[in-house]
């Protein structure tokens, strides 16, 4: 197979299923990242999974349906899900299709999102301004 | 004819043209992207552009694949021209299956092919990271979408 421009690496912490992904993300990653993290939950049953992606650099809509089908697979099974350190980036995308509204998403500045929605209306205020 | 640099006008004459041809396989996903990116680069544009239009050309070239092409393979042809103004016009082409109803197609989270988990936000993301999108479509025949991006540049 073709060279995958996204990695994974997925690590057992205590209950927890970490899938980290490091590089970019398209229709072409998804597919095979898919796969594999689905395979590790259906293997450890675990109690959560969280999406890592602090080092995520790039992401089109095809997270979006990486992050919905985790969600609703984890749902499935009883367990938790959510999704940490996207970039500023990789969250518009999140709140173009109001992600944030149904899967829990950790930003590094604290609890989901609400810190940046502020810094963005403050900006269009002070946009205002001028 | 809309005068220069006027807000809404896409028209300005084109200063430098890429074409490029690409097979409809998922792994030139990504080099469609960098292509596209790096000739824009001599606009200098800040990173924040060149990153939506890195989403919008992934966005309109996985459809091409997913899509127009389906489970075949055929030719996606990009053309951008960086014009006047520091306008970007990129087209992106397929001869795929057509889309039936391009307004249905182009709404938020509509898609046709949900069991592969495909979000149906393409169209919505490549409309909020440009500035217009046109979408010329013709059943049997395929698909052009045209994306426009001012760039303000450093």
């Amino acid at each position: 197979m073709a060279k995958n421009n996204c990695q994974l690496q997925l690590r057992m912490e205590n209950d927890t299923l970490i899938a980290s992904l490091c590089g970019e993300l398209d229709h072409h990653g998804a597919v095979a990242v898919r796969t594999l993290i689905d395979t590790e939950i259906r293997r450890l049953s675990p109690k959560e999974t969280v999406l890592e992606l602090s080092a995520l650099e790039f992401m089109d809509s095809s997270g979006l349906g990486l992050v919905m089908g985790r969600y609703a697979l984890m749902q499935k099974l009883g367990g938790e899900f959510r999704v940490s350190n996207p970039n500023e980036r990789i969250m518009k995308i999140f709140r173009l299709a109001g992600l944030e509204r149904m899967v829990k998403i950790e930003t590094a500045s604290g609890s989901q999102g609400k810190a940046n929605k502020s810094r963005e209306r403050r900006t269009k205020n002070e946009a205002k301004g001028k | 004819m809309k005068p220069k640099g006027s807000k809404n006008s896409f028209t300005a004459q084109a200063l430098n043209v890429m074409s490029i041809k690409l097979p409809s396989l998922s792994v030139n996903e990504g080099m469609a992207r960098a292509a596209v990116a790096a000739f824009c680069a001599q606009l200098d544009p800040r990173p924040v552009e060149i990153a939506d239009i890195k989403c919008a050309v992934s966005e309109a070239v996985t459809n091409c694949i997913v899509h127009g092409y389906k489970n075949t393979v055929g030719i996606i042809y990009i053309t951008v021209k960086l014009c006047e103004g520091g306008i970007v016009r990129i087209d992106i082409r397929d001869k795929g299956c057509g889309i039936d109803d391009v307004k249905q197609a182009r709404m938020p989270l509509y898609t046709t092919d949900a069991e592969n988990e495909r979000s149906g936000m393409g169209f919505t993301v490549m409309e909020s990271f440009c500035d217009k999108v046109r979408v010329y479509s013709k059943c049997g025949k395929g698909t052009t979408v045209t994306l426009f991006k001012r760039l303000q540049g450093k």
